[in-house]
């Protein structure tokens, strides 16, 4: 990445980058929004569970407002083009397994995920991946699960052991 | 007592043979972790948590100060075969280490790397354990006024201070301050931001923040550039032992990486890049070779090693004795002692004294451990780095989601369907992280924002209670007011020198990782 210096002022309005300050105002008005309906004793104290939510929302909104300038100025870092049918591919998998995992259990649901991240770095067959993720998983539940205790969800694979 | 007698206790609990085994297995897991190219120690920290779920509070923590320390060697081995620029930690070893390996010196690299922070790590943890007793003195004396004071100054050195851009470190700490206020408020019980999710009650839990933005979002950000070619993997050809030359060329910069990454680290000032940063240049300068620094200069690499595991040390320092955790690392140890219930800082030192010095203590294990495993072998280390992408990052993926998983086991339902609630913050927090990235964000103060904000508002909070609302009593005592002028300068030094046109300098000690 490169430093943007002052010297490339010239550069366009970075419209990403405004899109950063529109969700940093967003969640500050959302933070205030949310701290002002909820209830609360009132003046029992000048400080209460208010104050803090109040002053990072303010924080945010400042936040938002000098990211927009940087923005408009082009000060943002140039960003290399970026590759997205393998991100949706990791996407894809973290979806699927947290979709899965109460229901079908650790290994076959990590599994999915396994295979759908091989795939998403070039390792093509999933009837491949899947078996060998599967496998995978089951060893760390077993470990996990039945070495360390850790609490971990079972589906009809896990309860074979 | 004395320290001496203190620590030849801690020594007792850290000798007890599972305690060992403990840190054997710690140390192990760290350096096999932290070897693997992409995983930093912050992340190797945060995916090894798990393991110690279910330990008793002292073996765990134990296996922790050697995970600590074997990811942060694991990472210079990394550095020093495999040149991975990004990985900000060790890139300073990667300079010289690189090109030594290159040229089929990655042997004595190595060797100089372990026996540097060796004697970095020895050094730095025999300086914890004298400097600490007085700093809890000192902070007995603090109250919530003083250490709002300092968690602010924390809060402004982790963010404002390094890095490309004041802004957008601030951001992402606010990032992670508005993520701390989700959940019940600790001192009158309400919910805040929880929008009637009882999942949320809990708040954000930090190993799931930390596993999201470091794995999630680096497997994100690798995957969507496009393919560059496999990296090399550089051999260890010949011995790993240095020559009768190496040593005499090691030794002073072991030293004085000692010396400057200690205090560094020591100070709320961000961790480890910038002292392997701060001794290369020094070593650069104090050398009577620097015609050979960037073709492989051993002192390169002596000096930054010994400084970066100096300063591993360092940071224990205002995290065991105030608390305070002052990079993303420490913030996840900050979590591990918080599952048991354990609040690091000056009463821990009274209230669990054993707890303490055996964990300070079994540094001293686990850096002697360190120093015999990583020589003989090299060889599994080197194994493990040439692990394909897909498969390392498919790993990477499955022990990420079970750290998540062992963290926050909630379901909620979506409609019918039972979905697990920790992956779906997983998922989420994994595109934040590679949004992060994208745009020069900085990851580590997002961490600590999440971890420090409740704690900075509970002494804010109770400062202004005592005061019944004054805000003058933030400033009541000249230590509060000496930190707060501290903070202030970590954030205005920055932008005069940026504007001054020295950005490029602070922009190299970004930290990014740790």
């Amino acid at each position: 990445m490169s430093e943007s210096g002052s010297r490339n002022t010239r550069r366009r309005p970075d419209r990403a980058a405004l899109g950063i300050a529109a969700a940093l105002a967003a969640v500050a008005i959302v933070i205030a929004w949310s701290t002002s309906q909820a209830g609360g004793v009132a003046g029992y104290s000048p400080v209460g569970p208010k104050t803090f939510p109040y002053i990072i929302a303010g924080g945010l909104f400042i936040l938002s407002i000098l990211t927009a300038i940087e923005a408009m100025r082009g000060h943002f870092p140039e960003r290399e083009a970026q590759d997205f049918p393998p991100m949706l591919w990791v996407l894809g998998g973290l979806v699927a397994q947290m979709l899965t995992m109460k229901t079908i259990g650790f290994s076959l649901s990590t599994g999915l995920l396994f295979a759908a991240t091989a795939r998403a770095f070039g390792k093509g067959a999933l009837w491949k991946t899947f078996p060998a993720g599967v496998v995978f998983a089951l060893l760390v539940w077993l470990m996990f699960a039945k070495g360390l205790q850790l609490t971990l969800p079972a589906g009809p694979l896990e309860r074979l052991f | 007592m004395d320290t001496f007698s203190l620590l030849a206790q801690g020594l007792l609990v850290a000798m007890e043979p599972s305690n060992l085994l403990y840190a054997l297995i710690g140390v192990t897991l760290g350096t096999a972790v932290g070897v693997l190219p992409g995983i930093g120690p912050a992340l190797t920290v945060a995916l090894l948590l798990p393991v110690t779920y279910k330990l008793d509070p002292a073996g765990s923590l134990i296996m922790f100060a050697g995970i600590y320390y074997g990811g942060m060697y694991g990472g210079s081995t990394t550095s020093i075969l495999l040149n991975t620029p990004g990985e900000s930690a060790s890139i300073v070893t990667a300079l010289e280490g690189n090109k030594m390996a290159k040229s089929g010196r990655a042997g004595p690299a190595l060797a100089t790397a372990a026996i540097g922070s060796f004697v970095a790590g020895l050094i730095a943890t025999l300086g914890l354990a004298f400097v600490a007793p007085s700093v809890v003195k000192f902070a007995l004396s603090f109250g919530p006024s003083e250490y709002f004071a300092l968690m602010l100054l924390a809060f402004m050195t982790v963010s404002a201070a390094f890095g490309e851009s004041t802004l957008r470190g601030i951001t992402s700490l606010f990032i992670g301050l508005a993520l701390g206020l989700i959940g019940i408020d600790q001192l009158t019980g309400q919910a805040r931001l929880t929008f009637g999710m009882p999942n949320l009650f809990d708040g954000i839990s930090v190993t799931t923040l930390a596993v999201a933005l470091f794995a999630i979002g680096e497997t994100f950000t690798v995957v969507a550039q496009r393919a560059t070619g496999e990296d090399k993997v550089e051999t260890v050809r010949g011995s790993v032992w240095m020559s009768r030359e190496d040593w005499r060329r090691s030794w002073v910069p072991w030293l004085r990486g000692t010396a400057i990454g200690f205090p560094i680290g020591a100070m709320p000032a961000g961790g480890a890049d910038v002292s392997s940063f701060l001794s290369y240049s020094a070593e650069k300068n104090f050398s009577k070779h620097p015609e050979e620094f960037g073709t492989g200069a051993i002192e390169g690499v002596a000096g930054p090693e010994a400084a970066n595991n100096a300063s591993a040390a360092g940071t224990l320092v205002p995290l065991l004795t105030l608390g305070l955790p002052t990079t993303a690392t420490a913030a996840i140890m900050l979590a591990g002692f918080q599952q048991f219930g354990l609040q690091p800082g000056p009463l821990l030192f009274a209230t669990n004294a054993p707890l303490v010095w055996g964990l300070i203590a079994s540094l001293l294990v686990a850096n002697f451990i360190l120093l015999v495993l990583n020589l003989p072998l090299i060889g599994l280390w080197v194994k493990l780095l040439s692990i394909p992408k897909p498969w390392l990052y498919a790993g990477i993926l499955v022990f990420a989601t079970l750290g998540t998983i062992g963290a926050d086991g909630s379901t909620f339902f979506l409609g019918p369907v039972p979905v697990s609630f920790g992956l779906l913050l997983l998922m989420l927090f994994g595109v934040l992280g590679y949004g992060l990235r994208r745009f020069g964000y900085p990851i580590a103060p997002v961490v600590v924002g999440l971890i420090l904000g409740p704690m900075a508002e509970k002494s804010l909070r109770q400062a202004l209670q005592i005061s019944q609302g004054d805000p003058m009593a933030l400033f009541h005592s000249w230590i509060a007011i000496l930190l707060w002028v501290l903070a202030l300068l970590a954030v205005v030094l920055p932008l005069y020198l940026r504007a001054r046109g020295k950005g490029r300098m602070l922009a190299q000690f970004a930290t990014d990782e740790d």
